[in-house]
């Protein structure tokens, strides 16, 4: 189950990771998405992998981490209004700078004004 | 009442902001009248929770009351008395000078400013690592809405390289707690001191791993070399009264390395004490070179006041690179200075461009200025303060700074710094001339000063001079935090007594 988790993970990272690098700012916004997926699940596994831990201490016995459960609900809900606000902005860049590179400019005219 | 003190920075801009995010449209006095009073209590706030911090006792709040290492707590020791005192003058002054116009240019610029306090002050406060991801996220949220405050083209392009950059940041963040948390089991900082001095050698390698991630997010808040390149753009792109309060972000970074590094990777953690050191050192060295690169470079006022932040925050890292209590006492002192002055130089950066007309804060020939020899004052003292120049408080910051420098440290320190500083001086007065001498033939602008727009940028700047004159209990106030700061077991006594606090 521990690589299966891992690997899950870490593909997500990666695709996050390699959107996120892209110059329009949809995949740039759905990069960051996939990225705070995967932060999620890294976080809902930091109190280690375990199945069938009871969920309220009785004593002895393996139980579950409550813990990490409480932090993924706070960062979806952080990463949620972050990821509302991120499509929010980009599709005013959009609409202000008349293109939707993340750098303002068309990406042809880019290659010409590098400096 | 009185143990309430210590949540009231948090509580207080919070009631404040959501009181005036009620309505949107509104009277605009009432809500400048509440924003600046609500500051105005924050600086009563912030002086009695130094009075309170000065004894040298470390106390805690416990939300909930839910004893440590359980709950989350809210710590006030000299270094986070210290940080709310300055986020208090500085908004004070940011929020009088936003009231004279620049507030009506959008929506909600009140509320929001409360809120950035709030995170400001929570992220100083808090003795939880979570939860210091969680007030960065709201003085982040808050941030943005006020970077873009009054639109335009080059704000919404600024705005999102930093929105991106920072959600990427948030991401690392989370990852580089979980890290910490899987190693320890604990998120309380204190508690997690603790836990570290008693981990075995094999999970030393995650804890190095997350420390080091930590270290990668609070560099991308405080601009340190290879992560700074968000800076220069979206301090200039945003409106002056939020650029200056921006000047104390860049510190929540700084403070963030010095509370993260002190408190938990201290002397206790064995193996993995002063992990961020060669680092720190080394990038701090490079931020200061390049920045001083910058500063020569900028061809507008704005971005030059931005660069000069850039140096500021390479000068206060070095400060931590050197890992002595005196080091970390000379930083605290400069950071004082540079955060007041770099944030009045952004207001008046704004008071000269509104005069010049089409020209703004360019460096080019424009109109003559209306009141050039009040502005031109203004800006020497801002300049010599700045790039440190006695007998003003940049070159006393300076002075101990390079005086805590070990043999070692000096053949490197010496040189950047100074050099650092001549360039800014060459910048500044290169800027000065332009602005104040060479003009157009040509009527004046018929701008008037704002009265509340001047107490804004004397409020700031006259903290220069009044650092010098209070010179004497500042730096004994910064020594002794210090060496609070130096003894993390007076903390974890204070946090949590049962844990032997030997540790």
């Amino acid at each position: 189950m521990e690589s299966l988790y891992a690997i899950t993970t870490g593909i997500l990272t990666a695709c996050g990771l390699f959107l996120t690098l892209r110059g329009r700012s949809f995949p740039v916004v759905v990069g960051l998405t996939l990225l705070s997926y995967a932060v999620n699940l890294f976080l809902f596994s930091m109190g280690g992998l375990t199945t069938n831990g009871a969920a309220i201490l009785d004593g002895g016995g393996s139980y579950a981490d409550p813990l990490p459960q409480a932090l993924v609900l706070t960062a979806i809900v952080i990463g949620f209004a972050m990821t509302a606000f991120a499509v929010i902005l980009a599709m005013r860049a959009r609409g202000d700078m008349g293109n939707d590179h993340v750098d303002g400019r068309q990406v042809d005219e880019t290659r010409e004004e590098r400096r | 009442m009185l143990q309430h003190l210590i949540v009231l920075p948090v509580v207080l801009p919070l009631v404040c902001g959501i009181l005036l995010l009620i309505s949107r449209h509104g009277s605009t006095s009432l809500k400048r009248v509440l924003g600046i009073g609500s500051t105005a209590l924050l600086l009563a706030v912030a002086i009695a929770l130094v009075d309170k911090a000065a004894s040298g006792e470390v106390s805690y709040y416990a939300l909930g009351d839910w004893q440590p290492p359980f709950g989350i707590v809210m710590v006030l020791d000299r270094l986070s008395a210290l940080m709310i005192l300055l986020t208090a003058v500085l908004a004070l002054g940011c929020v009088v000078f936003a009231s004279a116009g620049d507030d009506e240019q959008g929506s909600n610029f009140h509320g929001l400013f409360q809120l950035q306090l709030m995170g400001i002050n929570g992220a100083f406060l808090t003795g939880d690592l979570f939860n210091l991801f969680v007030f960065f996220e709201v003085l982040l949220l808050a941030s943005y809405a006020l970077l873009m405050h009054g639109g335009g083209k080059s704000r919404i392009q600024a705005g999102l390289h930093y929105v991106v950059l920072n959600l990427a940041g948030s991401a690392l963040f989370l990852i580089a707690v979980g890290v910490l948390y899987g190693a320890t089991g604990t998120l309380n900082m204190t508690h997690m001191a603790v836990r570290l001095s008693e981990l075995g050698p094999e999970s030393a390698g995650l804890v190095s791993a997350g420390a080091l991630l930590l270290l990668v997010v609070f560099g991308l808040k405080a601009a340190i070399l290879p992560l700074y390149f968000w800076l220069p753009k979206a301090y200039s792109s945003a409106p002056a009264p939020v650029a200056a309060l921006f000047a104390i972000m860049t510190k929540v970074g700084v403070y963030a390395i010095l509370r993260v590094y002190s408190l938990i990777f201290g002397d206790q953690a064995g193996p993995l004490a002063a992990i961020e050191q060669p680092w720190v050192w080394w990038l701090a060295l490079g931020t200061l070179a390049a920045s001083a690169v910058g500063v020569m470079a900028a061809r507008d006022l704005r971005l030059l006041v931005a660069y000069l932040v850039l140096v500021s925050v390479g000068t206060l890292l070095a400060g931590i690179g050197m890992q002595t209590p005196e080091a970390v006492s000379a930083l605290l002192f400069y950071l004082i200075h540079t955060t007041l002055v770099t944030g009045g130089l952004f207001l008046l950066a704004e008071l000269i461009g509104l005069q010049r007309g089409k020209a703004g804060t360019r460096l080019v020939k424009g109109r003559p200025l209306r009141n050039g020899g009040l502005l031109g004052i203004l800006f020497m003292i801002g300049a010599a303060a700045v790039a440190g120049l006695p007998p003003l408080s940049g070159a006393i910051g300076k002075a101990l700074l390079m005086a805590a420098a070990t043999p070692a440290q000096q053949p490197w320190l010496w040189p950047v710094l100074l050099i650092a500083g001549l360039f800014s001086l060459v910048a500044l007065s290169r800027a000065g001339s332009t602005l104040f001498w060479r003009s157009h033939d040509g009527e004046p602008s018929d701008r008037p000063l704002g009265r509340r727009q001047l107490f804004g940028v004397i409020w700031l700047l006259g903290a220069s001079p009044l650092l010098v004159l209070l010179a004497g209990p500042v730096s004994d106030y910064t020594q002794a935090t210090a060496e609070q700061l130096s003894t993390p077991a007076v903390q974890i006594r204070a946090l949590l007594p049962d844990a032997g606090g030997d540790a």
